[in-house]
């Protein structure tokens, strides 16, 4: 925790105490391991041949 | 002032069959049309469409343009006995629109129901393709607007609006709110031009698309103004603006913020309660900047000369809009339009930031991240054919492919419309406008309704010799508080056409 601390920039220099801002580094975290999550679930269900697919995808305009 | 009035949003679907890229789209999108009316036990011949009161070639401005003049993609009242074309019984329209299936909403009076029967229509979709897979390849089906080469297809809302209001006030009032609100409501897409020729990311899936400011075409020349007046109601009282220049959103709020801030702002402008020009620089080459500039750093120029961020003038808008509601309403102000504030500002607020706060809320956000997430961990440069195929994938309608469904599904999209109540509006007519009773005429008397339009049901009865067409031009008649009690206990076509003549017609 102590270095993740020092490499956040404090938000407010007139700030009343020197308490650090504990969420901020573990929601990065947090949002890291999130975005991980969410690729591993699209890799599973994404068309494997993906230049095919956008090949493929040919529409007539509309309207 | 409210975000209520009758609206309504109508949605072409991408189209495709896997491995078969030139399969005809207009037999295809036939098939899904009469799949889904065949499951519904609805035949196509049967509640067809009436197209007696349509013109589409008439003009908010004035004037009739001359079929000769007009391109053949603007005639759409001509009727072609090969283009499959239902009404369901929850009001809406189903039908082939040129190349692809279209769903269009019935009339709502809130923008949360605007979503409800948006959403409603995905499902239709998705029960055309979930019976079509029976037959491999089947026919994919996909809620965006561009194929990224070139191509577009609309997602566009109505309004209805008071006839009295100056046309040339919705146009310069209205034109700098179109300019900005797709960073509130774009969906997303990647590459930069309509061919995508240049790599990139950009906030909308329409923008690059539009050409003019103001104009009546909808497939070439498209203007950020459509002048296109046709509105299916009493034309002394009432214009239906027509958009076209919005994208298909999955995301609950933004769908939600698109048709309740334009609501908001039409209002005000019905009301002339703008007393500041926001007029924005040449709106169209702005329109395309703002749409390339996922940052949200870059300044737009007014007229009045000031240089602000696209964020600063929504905020413009919004602080305008909460003045005037709460002179006009106070602590009288409606929920729905608690709602729409709400979000509003919420929304704002995280694009004022990090723009990326607002993924659980904004389709170009989540869509973003998710984009964001590979380029980072496989190294993909925007052109890579894997984001494309992301980008296209995302619009899925199928809960099991559909990226923007797989995110929702796991809890990291707002969702404000459950699956439950969605399913519900597939068969269900809204309960507040002449929805209601076209719905339930499809519904009760099947055998006898021989077409039907936003502004009319025909019908057959037993031993006469000509059709019976039922007029519904006042959009908030025919509702189920008016006429659910008659509809209801009639117990034949016959009952219900002499029952609504006592009653005056109220359906009228």
């Amino acid at each position: 925790m102590a270095g993740q601390e020092q490499i956040k920039p404090t938000r407010r220099d007139d700030g009343p105490d020197d308490t650090p801002e504990p969420a901020a580094a573990p929601a990065a975290q947090v949002a890291d391991t999130d975005i991980d999550d969410i690729l591993d679930e699209i890799d599973g269900v994404l068309e494997t041949n993906a230049e095919e697919f956008v090949r493929g995808f040919v529409q007539k305009g509309g309207e | 002032m409210t975000v209520r009035r009758v609206m309504g949003i109508e949605t072409e679907y991408g189209i495709s069959v896997p491995g078969a890229p030139g399969a005809n789209p207009m037999v295809l999108s036939g098939d899904v049309v009469t799949t889904y009316a065949a499951s519904r036990g609805i035949r196509p011949a049967q509640a067809s469409w009436d197209y007696a009161d349509e013109a589409p070639l008439r003009d908010a401005r004035g004037f009739d343009m001359g079929r000769g003049a007009a391109h053949p993609s603007q005639l759409t009242d001509i009727e072609d006995p090969t283009m499959a074309n239902v009404v369901l019984t929850n009001g809406a329209r189903l039908y082939v629109d040129h190349a692809h299936p279209e769903y269009s909403s019935p009339e709502v009076t809130t923008p949360r129901d605007a979503v409800v029967w948006d959403k409603a229509g995905e499902l239709v979709m998705r029960e055309a393709v979930h019976r079509l897979a029976t037959v491999p390849p089947g026919v994919n089906l996909y809620k965006n607007n561009t194929d990224g080469k070139g191509a577009s297809y609309g997602t566009h809302e109505n309004y209805l609006m008071s006839r009295r209001t100056p046309f040339s006030r919705i146009i310069s009032q209205l034109t700098p709110f179109f300019v900005v609100r797709q960073v509130m409501c774009g969906s997303g897409r990647v590459g930069i031009g309509v061919d995508s020729r240049t790599p990139g990311y950009q906030l909308a899936q329409r923008s690059d698309f539009f050409e003019t400011e103001v104009g009546l075409e909808t497939t070439l020349k498209r203007p950020i103004i459509n002048t296109r007046d046709e509105p299916h109601a009493v034309a002394d009282l009432y214009r239906r603006l027509h958009v076209i220049l919005g994208d298909a959103n999955h995301c609950d709020v933004a769908n939600l913020l698109k048709m309740g801030t334009t609501s908001l702002v039409l209002a005000m402008i019905e009301d002339d309660a703008f007393t500041t020009d926001l007029s924005v620089a040449a709106p169209v080459r702005t329109l395309q900047a703002v749409s390339h500039d996922p940052s949200l750093q870059s300044t737009i120029e007014l007229v009045d000369g000031r240089s602000i961020r696209p964020v600063e003038l929504l905020r413009t808008y919004f602080e305008l809009a909460t003045d005037y509601v709460d002179t006009t309403w106070g602590s009288d102000v409606d929920a729905e339009t608690t709602e729409v504030l709400h979000w509003w500002d919420t929304v704002l607020t995280a694009l004022e930031g990090d723009p990326m706060d607002a993924r659980r809320w904004v389709d170009w956000v989540a869509k973003l991240s998710v984009l964001e997430g590979y380029r980072e961990r496989d190294s993909l440069g925007w052109g890579d054919p894997r984001l494309r195929a992301v980008d296209i994938q995302w619009s899925d309608v199928r809960a099991e492919r559909g990226l923007a469904h797989r995110l929702a599904a796991t809890g990291r999209v707002e969702v404000l419309v459950t699956d439950e109540e969605a399913t519900r509006a597939m068969d269900a007519a809204p309960e507040d406008t002449r929805a209601w009773f076209r719905g339930a005429c499809l519904r009760k008397f099947p055998e006898s309704v021989v077409a039907a339009s936003w502004d009319s049901v025909v019908v057959e009865v037993p031993g006469e010799r000509t059709l019976q067409r039922i007029p519904i031009l006042e959009p908030l008649r025919g509702t189920k508080a008016a006429v659910g009690e008659l509809v209801e206990g009639a117990p034949d076509i016959r009952s219900l056409l002499a029952s609504l003549a006592v009653a005056d017609r109220p359906s009228d």
